[in-house]
């Protein structure tokens, strides 16, 4: 099957097509070999896959490991994901790169690709965007499990040990290893839809506030932000990525679209105070600017060792700190677990 | 933590020899850490006995001692060191310089060596070491951080070994500790063999200790390489996955980086493990490598081992990743933290942060088994490759089809049919063709899954070589004519070579290739060259370190400089080894300083010339005609004049030349034709007829009857071997018919094209190596080299010394005539290496003299000198000779081959016909061999090369300098005990002499009965025995016995010849110094009183270079 992608700028790459057929639009990500330990039922984040379409240079047709229940191309294609593959995804990088992120279309029903650059430019932008209450959970529930090791039979983590602080979290995208270290860390936590107020949130009479990672643009969120302006200090707050992007904003400061955004599991970022760095996952196209906040009130925690952009912040004054990465990390490496572990201590620390 | 202060000089410690194990990745890493810790502004000083190096090169440290690696010289460096700096914070890093370098920092410190001279370790600390290295802490090491490790029990007898072994049952693996890669382990399937394989590993162990430990034999192997600073930051810089599973030393797996198949959550329990390894290990500053194995079907993990220091696997993940783990590492030990130490490749980013390649990478070992027949082939704990090659590819792939060609084995796949028993037999027992014969399975339709189940290799890397036969069988169903482009295309970026598409269209013959590149060419089939950037691509990178594929941008434009491209030496091989590596960077950095850009080419990860800052650019890719003619091609494309040098990475680069050439390349320096004309048997032969220059009577043969016949007409012995290769490859002496007859039969491949040679073998000779410079008009002599081994022995096997010892000037000027006439008649332009052989007369007594360098004056115009070869190209001791001469030959070359000429660097010597000067000191080479590697091999050298690397020895006297070579080679000199001398008739004159001399420093005298009669007319007490052909007691029995501690024996003619295979032997196994000549029986001799006063003397190579300097 062949299939196309064609970017906004009018760079087109041909390749085949896997997974679904179809068409797909969003912006544009890449990874050279995919598939080749194939899917399993635990190491999923979401009940589906959030993206749009995958491209890759080479998609494995086999998949070889023990856990794996279904090859990479039948997972696809039950989500209705189109997959294009053998395409020069380098040169696609260093395209991105140099020109920044931009909006595309897969197809592998259109065979003009010109057709298909004028369907990328019509694309909404993702600036502008609030993505965070399309993909966010519509009702609210309650989230039991905790760490699992992917080993047979074996259980990391508090999972029948009773709760000792319940913790209300935002869900602007949240991803299910967030609710896992946060039961593991012997937390109940209620999952409650982006647009939920403050004032039903603190109805529920949480320990502490955790507000998740999610996609879009931060700007248009406003609700939230009011949301969590409501919160500060009423209760200990810990957030990540749009969370603490979102955070950033409540707090007086502004957010802006990086030329290309933070992909990946092996960004360093260094802890301001102890000097220290941890290697940790990435996946934001939108920064606070540090410059925006009111030092005053805002300590810069932590900062990106590649392009030095903030990372982290905790306020002066108030429980509340919040990282700009994925320190649940899955995938991506377990450095920053100890995230989780300063929030349940701060939680410990405001109830007295 | 910015810089330590509180140190300013370091002494490295190197590696020493190249031995099967530890190869030449310890000089590229040696090599980093010095250049970092010179850049930091620290005085560096160097320890390593390796001449052939880069690391020793003088301009690298401060001061550089090639001596020993023992702890005595040792001693004597950091005394020497200590004392012209009293209060200096000194330091040794032993963390680059493999295994023994570590062992070596045990002994200094257990030896108090460290403590007396106020020297602190860097880099990693004594507790470290030992709880990395000695197994039983290790395990307990694991397990207190709660990972899971195989059962194991160490044990220092046989007893507690089978108790054990019954206790956790068979098969389980045998590790003796405290060994380099894995030497004298094995695996044991049931109590005979544990017996067998425990007896040799305690006695290879020098703690006389084993490992018994749980079989995880097809198990997943995995490697990551970890880096941690001052600040306890820890980074993951690779993940290696083994092809091979579990069982087979990683050394001689099939690797691939990254990992293929874990997932993410695997794959970060395996970080999360490496860091708690490396913290609790307590590895403060640097790299190491921790071994995993995992149950296929269960996912349990375990931790096999950890190496505390930089190892093959670190210079394998440097080069497959592009970050200098070698070089971080120094910087690290001195005090930076990785984020104050940027990335090169990108410049923007700190080196704290973990690569992501977009690209995979396949490492291949490189066996040589046809050089030890009788060796046991499989594969098991214990490393047996001499080399490897890593191929870069897109996909997996295209990376594994890329590494198999880059092999150089010059061998197919086998078409022909193979019995079923014998097939489940190649893929049930690991070997060095398993991968062939798995393929042939595929070929023949076996499932995936029941190859999987034989081999236990994973079925996802199973199915990646069966799309690679679809695609094959896909080609086949295409005539050439009308094959469509699309899977041409297709099969291109999935690794197909142009040779392969030529077999598949049954395109025999040298054409056969050149028509696929035309059939490429005319559909736009090219390579693209993508770049090695640690980022993958996230960030743009400076470094141009190249691998091609098949896609379609192409990011590495060439420049329009004027350019000069180096062709490597590929995988390590015997006789092919690090020497030319050396040549090569040397070639490199000299045509840079001269304002050329300069590109290598180069397959092989272990070496300097594949760092990516030796050359302006570097193309990791195999030497092969279509990869080497696809980067010229790409880099002349921009009209820039391109210049090729063949000449200095060995016979893989030379094969290349005339087909290079003949595809409008421009190689320079010695013309292809003079190269070819040097190798052609006849047109050589006439052209030494013309130059009137004796050559040993020889033939050109073609069939088993020619050869017999010539062999004949020439009179026995002779040296048989075939054309067109290096390291005396097959080759062989004859004492009779049948020799040769079985030889035509059973030993090689000829051909018309490349046929047979005979010659007279020169029993009685003195052999010689001599390398000299030529631009075409002038000629200097670099070295003229004395073999101290008997004649017949292949030159690479032989000890040799600078200045020649007792040569009589009259046949030293001979030589020094006919290597000028013969650089002039090749119109040689770079190096060139000449074998002499110089026959003794009986009457001729030219040896008389006593030890000691003044030239012979009188005239000896009895003795001929031969021409035995003639090499017009860079030769194995060209890094020996310019650290013996301090004149750097392969840089001079380099400079002659772009047209400059001689007398700009050695107007002195063309003007008074001198020979480069060696001072006041003798320089020893001795070579170093893997008998311990391959029990039960036949130890006795011949015309084919069988040693891995080198050592010098360096001393103002022969004798000293020839009993260091020796130590650092392993073999220790006795101070007492019985000699055993048997000498040939022509040294019967001299043996008196030299049994005196032993007699005299203490030595008991044992002989066989001619040269006994001589010892004892001459007044000495001498025991007798019987030659081995006699009866018994025979020299074996007392080798055997313990009886010997060092044997003189000079033998020569068939039945001696005999005696001698026994003797040496015999020697090898008991470890007992077995010398060949009466020169070396001098030498040790006088290497022994210098023993017997206890002198332990080292010089640094840069004050015997300048010594020589103030003299001119």
């Amino acid at each position: 099957m062949q299939a196309i992608l064609a970017l906004e700028d009018g760079r087109v790459f041909r390749g085949k097509g896997y997974g679904a057929k179809g068409e797909c639009s969003g912006e544009v990500l890449t990874n050279p070999e995919i598939g080749n330990y194939g899917t399993n039922p635990e190491d999923n984040e979401a009940t589906r896959p959030y993206i749009e379409g995958l491209i890759v240079r080479e998609f494995s047709k086999v998949s070889s490991n023990w856990r794996s229940q279904q090859v990479a191309d039948e997972y696809m294609e039950q989500f209705r994901i189109p997959v294009l593959a053998d395409i020069d995804t380098r040169a696609l990088v260093r395209h991105l790169r140099d020109n920044g992120v931009m909006r595309g279309v897969i197809s592998t029903l259109e065979s003009d690709s010109d057709k298909l650059v004028a369907k990328a430019r019509s694309i909404p932008k993702m600036d502008g965007t609030d993505l965070a209450k399309v993909v966010s959970t519509n009702h609210t529930y309650v989230w039991e499990m905790g760490e699992r090791s992917h080993l047979p039979d074996e259980v990391v983590g508090v999972k029948d040990e009773p709760p000792r602080f319940h913790v209300v979290a935002y869900d602007f995208g949240i991803k299910q290893n967030i609710l896992r270290k946060l039961r593991g860390e012997g937390c109940k936590v209620t999952v409650v839809p982006a647009q939920t107020p403050a004032e039903d949130v603190l109805a529920l009479k949480p320990d502490g506030v955790f507000l998740s990672n999610g996609p879009g643009d931060p700007e248009p969120c406003t609700y939230a932000v009011d949301n969590i302006r409501r919160l500060m200090g009423r209760q200990p707050i810990f957030g990540i990525c749009l969370g603490h992007q979102l955070t950033g904003i409540a707090l007086g400061g502004k957010t802006f679209k990086l030329k290309f955004g933070h992909h990946g599991g092996n960004h360093p970022v260094k802890q301001l105070q102890s000097g220290k760095v941890e290697i940790t996952a990435h996946n934001h196209n939108f920064a606070v600017d540090p410059d925006s906040l009111p030092q005053s009130e805002v300590e810069l925690t932590h900062m990106d060792l590649n392009d030095n952009t903030l990372e982290g912040m905790r306020h002066r004054n108030l429980p509340l700190f919040t990282v700009q990465y994925h320190p649940e990390a899955a995938p991506g490496p377990h450095d920053s677990h100890y995230l989780f572990k300063d929030f349940v201590r701060m939680m410990e620390e405001f109830k007295g | 933590m910015p810089k330590r202060t509180d140190i300013s000089k370091i002494l490295i410690l190197g590696s020493g020899p190249i031995v099967i194990g530890q190869s030449a990745e310890f000089d590229y890493s040696g090599t980093q850490a010095c250049k970092a810790l010179k850049a930091e502004g620290f005085e560096v000083v160097l320890a390593n006995s390796n001449p052939a190096t880069i690391m020793t090169d003088p301009e690298l440290a401060d001061r550089t001692y090639i001596e020993p690696l023992t702890l005595e010289y040792l001693e004597e460096i950091i005394r020497i060191e200590r004392a012209m700096s009293p209060s200096a914070g000194f330091a040794v890093l032993p963390t680059v310089g493999g295994q023994t370098a570590l062992n070596l920092a045990i002994e200094l410190a257990d030896g108090g060596i460290l403590e007396k001279y106020n020297v602190h370790l860097i880099g990693a600390q004594i507790s470290a070491i030992k709880k990395a290295e000695d197994r039983l802490f290790f395990k307990d090491a694991m397990q207190r951080i709660g990972l899971d490790v195989p059962k194991s029990a160490l044990v220092n007898n046989i007893k507690d070994g089978l108790e054990f072994a019954g206790k956790i049952g068979f098969p389980v693996i045998i590790r003796p500790s405290f060994t380099l890669g894995g030497t004298g382990g094995g695996i044991a399937y049931n109590r005979e063999e544990l017996m067998e394989v425990l007896a040799r590993g305690l006695d290879l162990s020098p703690v006389h200790e084993c490992l018994i430990e749980e079989s995880v034999l097809g198990w997943k192997e995995y490697e990551l390489e970890v880096m941690r600073d001052t600040k306890d930051n820890v980074i993951i810089i690779c993940s290696i996955e083994n092809f091979d599973p579990m069982g087979v030393h990683t050394g001689d797996s099939i690797t691939v980086a990254p990992a293929q198949t874990l997932t993410d959550r695997e794959y970060q329990m395996m970080r999360d493990a490496s860091i708690a390894v490396i913290r609790e290990i307590g590895v403060e500053t640097g790299g190491s490598n921790i071994q995993f194995g995992v149950n296929p079907s269960t996912g349990r993990m375990v931790v096999i081992e950890m190496n505390p220091r930089v190892s093959r696997s670190s210079a394998l993940a440097s080069k497959a990743t592009g970050f200098p783990i070698a070089k971080i590492a120094a910087k690290l030990a001195v005090g930076y933290t990785l984020d104050e130490i940027p990335n090169d490749i990108t410049r923007k980013t700190p080196a704290c942060f973990e690569p992501t390649l977009d690209y995979v990478v396949v490492k291949i070992p490189k066996w040589q088994f046809e050089k030890f027949p009788g060796a046991d082939e499989s594969l098991g704990p214990q490393m047996k490759s001499v080399g490897e090659v890593m191929a870069i590819g897109r996909t997996f792939k295209e990376a594994l089809q890329k590494g198999i060609r880059a092999l150089d084995t010059g061998k197919r796949v086998g078409s022909g049919k193979i019995e079923p028993k014998i097939l489940t037999q190649r893929l049930v027992t690991p070997h060095p063709d398993r991968l062939a014969y798995v393929q042939y399975a595929i070929r023949q339709g076996h499932p995936i899954k029941q190859i999987a189940k034989m081999t236990s290799i994973d079925p996802w890397f199973l199915y990646q070589l069966k799309e690679i036969n679809d695609m094959q069988l896909e080609l086949e169903k295409h005539p050439m004519e009308s094959v469509p482009t699309e899977i041409v295309r297709e099969a291109k970026r999935m690794g197909f070579s142009d040779g392969r598409l030529a077999g598949v269209w049954r395109l025999d013959g040298k054409g056969g290739q050149e028509k696929i590149r035309h059939f490429r060419k005319k559909h736009k089939l090219k390579p693209v060259y993508k770049r090695v950037d640690t980022c993958a691509a996230e960030f743009e990178s400076f470094t141009p370190y190249m691998y091609s594929t098949y896609e379609e941008e192409d990011e590495a434009a060439p420049t329009s400089k004027k350019k000069i491209i180096i062709l490597g030496s590929g995988p390590n091989r015997i006789g092919q080894g690090i020497e030319f590596d050396y040549c090569c960077c040397h070639a490199s950095y000299a045509l840079r300083e001269d304002g050329y850009e300069t590109i290598m080419i180069n397959c092989n990860p272990e070496t300097v010339s594949t760092d990516y800052d030796t050359s302006d650019r570097l193309y990791f890719e195999p030497l092969t005609l279509e990869d080497v003619f696809a980067i010229c091609e790409h880099e002349a494309s921009t009209g820039a004049p391109v210049g090729v040098i063949v000449q200095f990475g060995g016979q893989t680069p030379l094969n290349l030349s005339l087909p290079l050439k003949a595809a409008g390349i421009h190689v320079i320096g010695t013309s292809p034709e003079s190269i070819d004309l040097a190798e052609d048997r006849k047109r050589f032969g006439k052209l030494l007829e013309e130059l009137d220059i004796p050559q040993a009577p020889g033939a050109m043969v073609t069939s088993p009857e020619e050869a017999v016949e010539a062999a004949k007409k020439i009179g026995f012995p002779v040296l048989v071997r075939p054309s067109y290769v290096l390291g005396g490859r097959a080759m062989v002496i004859a004492f009779d018919e049948d020799s040769i007859m079985q030889y035509m039969k059973q030993a090689v491949e000829y051909s018309h094209d490349r046929p047979i040679l005979i010659d007279k073998f020169l029993e009685d000779a003195i052999e010689v190596d001599v390398d000299a410079l030529s631009d075409g008009e002038d000629v200097v002599i670099g070295g003229i080299m004395q073999h101290i081994e008997e004649a017949g022995i292949h030159s690479g096997d032989s000890s040799c010394v600078l200045p020649a010892v007792d040569i009589p000037e009259a046949q030293l000027k001979v030589m020094r005539d006919y290597t000028f006439k013969l650089a002039r008649a090749l119109k040689v332009i770079g190096l060139m290496n000449i074998q002499f052989a110089i026959p003794r007369e009986c009457r001729d007594g030219s040896s008389t003299r006593p030890s000691g360098a003044e030239p012979r004056s009188q005239a000896d115009s009895n003795s001929k000198v031969y021409v035995i070869e003639v090499n017009p190209r860079a030769s194995r001791t060209v890094p020996y000779v310019s650290k013996a001469t301090g004149v750097p030959l392969a840089k001079i070359a380099a400079r002659l081959m772009t047209g400059r000429k001689l007398r700009e660097f050695l107007p002195e010597f063309i003007e008074q016909a001198k020979d480069l000067d060696t001072g006041r000191c003798f320089y020893v080479k001795s070579p170093v061999f893997p008998w311990s590697k391959f029990p039960g091999v036949d130890t006795v050298l011949g015309p084919e090369m069988k040693s891995t690397g080198e050592v010098m020895g360096v001393a103002d006297n022969f004798g000293e300098a020839f009993y260091k070579a020796q130590l650092a080679a392993g073999q220790k000199l006795p101070t007492q005990g019985t000699v055993f001398i048997s000498v040939n008739d022509q040294d019967k004159p001299h043996v008196a002499q030299i049994a005196k001399r032993f007699f005299e420093l203490g030595f008991k005298l044992v002989a066989t009965h001619g040269t006994a009669d001589l010892i004892e007319n001459s007044g000495l007490p001498v025991d007798r025995v019987y030659k081995v052909k006699e009866g018994r007691p025979n020299p074996v029995d007392l080798i055997k016995a313990e009886r010997i501690q060092l044997i003189v024996n000079t033998p020569h003619g068939p039945d001696p010849y005999f005696d001698e295979k026994a003797i040496r032997r015999a020697a090898v196994t008991a470890r007992i110094p077995t010398i060949t000549t009466i020169s070396a029986a001098r030498a040790a001799a006088d290497g022994i009183a210098a023993l017997q006063r206890g002198e332990v003397k080292v010089q640094a190579l840069q004050a015997l270079h300048a010594e020589r300097v103030a003299k001119l």
